[in-house]
């Protein structure tokens, strides 16, 4: 584990062994439901916890990752630790995602200003080290980017949807992408995001503390309010999948990867085997025998019991199926053509 | 296929196996493989383990396989079934096709089988003789059709080395053994990726995805210092060389390519992932447990071994990759166009018998256009 100083812990109070510390500082849990002196600290972990459920980012006092005076850095690190004492209490797995997000992205800011810091050689070296400990990311700094392995590069920004992601749009020479303080740190996001929500998920669950009872009721009943969405959908099938419905139709050839496509989009419509096998049938290659082994196969009802899912948009546009209409609406993945929130 | 057909094809093989072991590349880690093989009319037999190239020889004289796999993935239990393997990691490989290149060639000299009454002919939309469009379609891929193919292997080499910074020692060509060839990447930093990172890898290598912004034009205000140079290096570089023609012209390119707006802008660079992306088939590439004809292995589709280059540029697949013996055989061949092999010329045949050396029988019995007499 890293060493920091007291400043860098409020910068990434995450990297803190939550019960080490507060014993290392002299500070039994129980006693911040007690001492007016330490009400700061909880007062503030429960506004930390709020405006994550707001969807918001909690501001710190200090100013460019700097403190005024060395008791508000303390306050900074008590506070999301005693945040995470929250969350364990009031038990509501939502607020874990909203709380590990909302931190990540704070993180983020700071991460993505060390970086910056032309000037600053140790602040760089602790955020590049920082990415290297936690995700295993070999970051190099060359000139005003970083340089990144396009292995890494890619196992990062799998995920991402946004086109400016895809490899061909980044600087890429010698195995390395190149790319700015603010993408390297954009790269980890999720991961920050999976980090700090499993050291909450991992932190033991402390007996009710006396003083907090109040302030875990307030957060469960926000939590409640948190409403799920539900979804309708049109019914109406996506243009790809039209499309390759009419290439059988028309006794043409389909490939492999567009019957795919096919299948799987309609068994997870659930559509039975018997019902889709019909399609196949003006195939050139048309075998009924087969087509039922293959349907099933991918039903997961045959073979390895895998169930095949349908592959995303991303993928189809690879292999020059995806014929996207503005219906589509930035969706990623066929199935959720024509869904809508409501 | 008849009987008399594959007993000929399974001696002819056989023989080769025998005489030519020597042309085959057991891959290294050869235990951590899956291997797999086929025999003629039959289905495939995989998910076999071996532990080395003695092992290798004895199976394909025990079984005359029409065709020998192994794949490009390390397992810790290859001859499990596939989600109890434990997959380690795979090397990185592209097929390059000449079927997938659009070439105008093609219809020169692809003929067409029907599969409703065996008719053979040049028409490859529908039968001559019954309108059935239910076609097997054969191809007889010509000089043109190695000359482009080899040209995206140079395309695609030349990405692997400048942008992804592997060495050209590790870049391994070996030609399929019927259309197309297969390209391998040893010790890369790709080894442990899985499926969808590859596909973004054959997605940069095609060039496909690109957005304006990567090559300076904006939505709003576009700049004309942001547009790539020409000596610049990776996709800027290559869409510069490719869009400006010279560097003289760059700034007359720009000025036009400002005025016509981001849309068109969009559409120039999804209409140029034709002209300088590689065509090689994603398919192959993210697939990480595919097995792969084995290097050194006769292709069941041409009686052809897929073979190392050594030098890709003087490579003749018709001359280097034909190690059948020339023992002449008696066939009736039904193939209406001419083809080349060993330096000798075949065709064409109308359904007539002819006397013709093994290599050239297997070639066209493969191709399902000459029988045994």
């Amino acid at each position: 584990m890293l060493e920091l100083g007291a400043d860098e812990y409020a910068k990434y109070p995450f990297m803190a062994d939550a019960g080490q510390y507060l014993k290392d500082k002299g500070f039994p849990l129980a006693k911040f439901g007690t001492d007016p002196d330490l009400k700061p600290s909880v007062e503030k972990a429960f506004h930390r916890l709020k405006v994550s459920t707001e969807g918001g980012i909690y501001k710190s006092e200090l100013i460019d990752g700097q403190a005024s005076k060395s008791y508000i850095l303390e306050i900074e690190v008590f506070s999301f630790l005693l945040a995470i004492v929250l969350i364990k209490l009031t038990g509501m797995h939502t607020l874990t995602k909203r709380f590990a997000l909302a931190e990540a992205r704070r993180a983020e800011q700071h991460l993505e200003r060390d970086l910056g810091k032309a000037s600053e050689k140790s602040k760089i070296d602790l955020a590049i080290k920082i990415i290297h400990d936690l995700f295993g990311i070999e970051v190099i700094k060359r000139d005003d980017f970083f340089e990144i392995p396009v292995a890494d590069y890619l196992k990062h920004s799998i995920g991402f949807h946004e086109r400016e992601w895809k490899l061909i749009n980044r600087y890429v020479k010698n195995g390395k992408v190149l790319l700015t303080p603010e993408k390297t740190v954009r790269l980890i996001r999720k991961e920050l995001g999976t980090y700090i929500g499993s050291k909450i998920i991992n932190a033991p669950t402390p007996p009710m503390i006396p003083g907090f009872e109040n302030m875990v009721n307030e957060l469960t009943s926000i939590c409640k309010k948190l409403t799920p969405s539900y979804t309708m959908t049109t019914g109406e099938y996506p243009p790809c999948i039209k499309h390759a419905i009419e290439v059988l139709e028309k006794g043409e050839n389909l490939p492999h990867s567009g019957r795919f496509m096919l299948a799987t989009f309609l068994l997870s419509k659930g559509q039975s085997v018997e019902d889709i096998a019909p399609l196949f049938k003006n195939a050139p290659d048309y075998n009924q025998r087969i087509t039922l082994y293959q349907l099933n196969h991918l039903a997961g009802t045959s073979g390895s019991g895998t169930h095949y899912s349908c592959p995303s948009c991303e993928k189809l546009k690879t292999q020059n199926l995806c014929f996207a209409i503005p219906e589509c609406d930035n969706i990623i993945n066929p199935i959720q053509f024509g869904k809508k929130r409501i | 296929m008849q009987e008399n057909n594959i007993k000929f094809l399974e001696d002819t093989f056989k023989k080769y196996y025998f005489d030519h072991f020597n042309l085959i590349r057991v891959p290294n880690r050869t235990s951590e493989r899956e291997f797999g093989f086929q025999k003629f009319n039959s289905g495939m037999t995989r998910h076999i383990s071996i532990k080395d190239d003695k092992e290798l020889h004895l199976l394909l004289m025990k079984n005359t396989p029409s065709d020998v796999y192994c794949s490009n993935a390390c397992y810790s239990f290859p001859n499990l079934p596939m989600n109890e393997k434990d997959w380690k990691e795979a090397d990185l490989i592209f097929d390059i096709d000449a079927k997938d290149l659009n070439l105008e060639c093609r219809k020169n000299h692809t003929i067409s089988k029907c599969n409703e009454c065996n008719e053979i002919s040049t028409d490859i939309n529908s039968c001559s003789k019954c309108n059935s469009i239910k076609l097997e379609k054969k191809s007889l891929p010509c000089k043109n059709c190695i000359n482009a193919s080899k040209n995206e292997i140079s395309k695609l080499s030349n990405i692997l080395i400048e942008d992804f910074g592997i060495h050209p020692n590790d870049i391994h060509v070996y030609f399929s053994g019927n259309e197309g060839f297969h390209v391998y990447v040893y010790n890369s930093q790709f080894q442990k990726l899985g499926s969808k990172e590859r596909s973004e890898l054959t997605d940069y290598i095609m060039f496909h995805g690109a957005i304006p912004e990567t090559f300076g034009m904006k939505k709003i205000k576009p700049n004309r210092s942001t547009f790539p140079d020409f000596d610049e290096k990776g996709w800027r570089g290559r869409f510069s060389k490719e869009m400006y023609g010279t560097k003289s012209k760059r700034s007359k390119i720009i000025t036009e390519l400002i005025v016509n707006g981001y849309s068109s802008f969009q559409k120039t660079l999804d209409d140029l992932s034709d002209k300088i992306g590689v065509k090689v088939d994603p398919n192959v590439t993210m697939d990480i447990h595919r097995i792969f004809r084995l290097p050194g292995s006769l292709n069941s589709k041409s009686g052809l071994t897929k073979v190392f280059c050594t030098d890709l540029t003087k490579f003749d697949p018709y001359l280097e990759a034909s190690f059948l013996n020339e023992q002449l055989v008696e066939v009736i061949a039904n193939c209406p166009i001419r083809f080349n092999l060993k330096n000798t010329k075949f065709g064409p045949y109308y359904g007539e018998k002819v006397s013709i050396p093994t290599f050239a029988a297997a070639y066209m019995i493969c191709k399902k256009i000459a029988t045994i007499s």
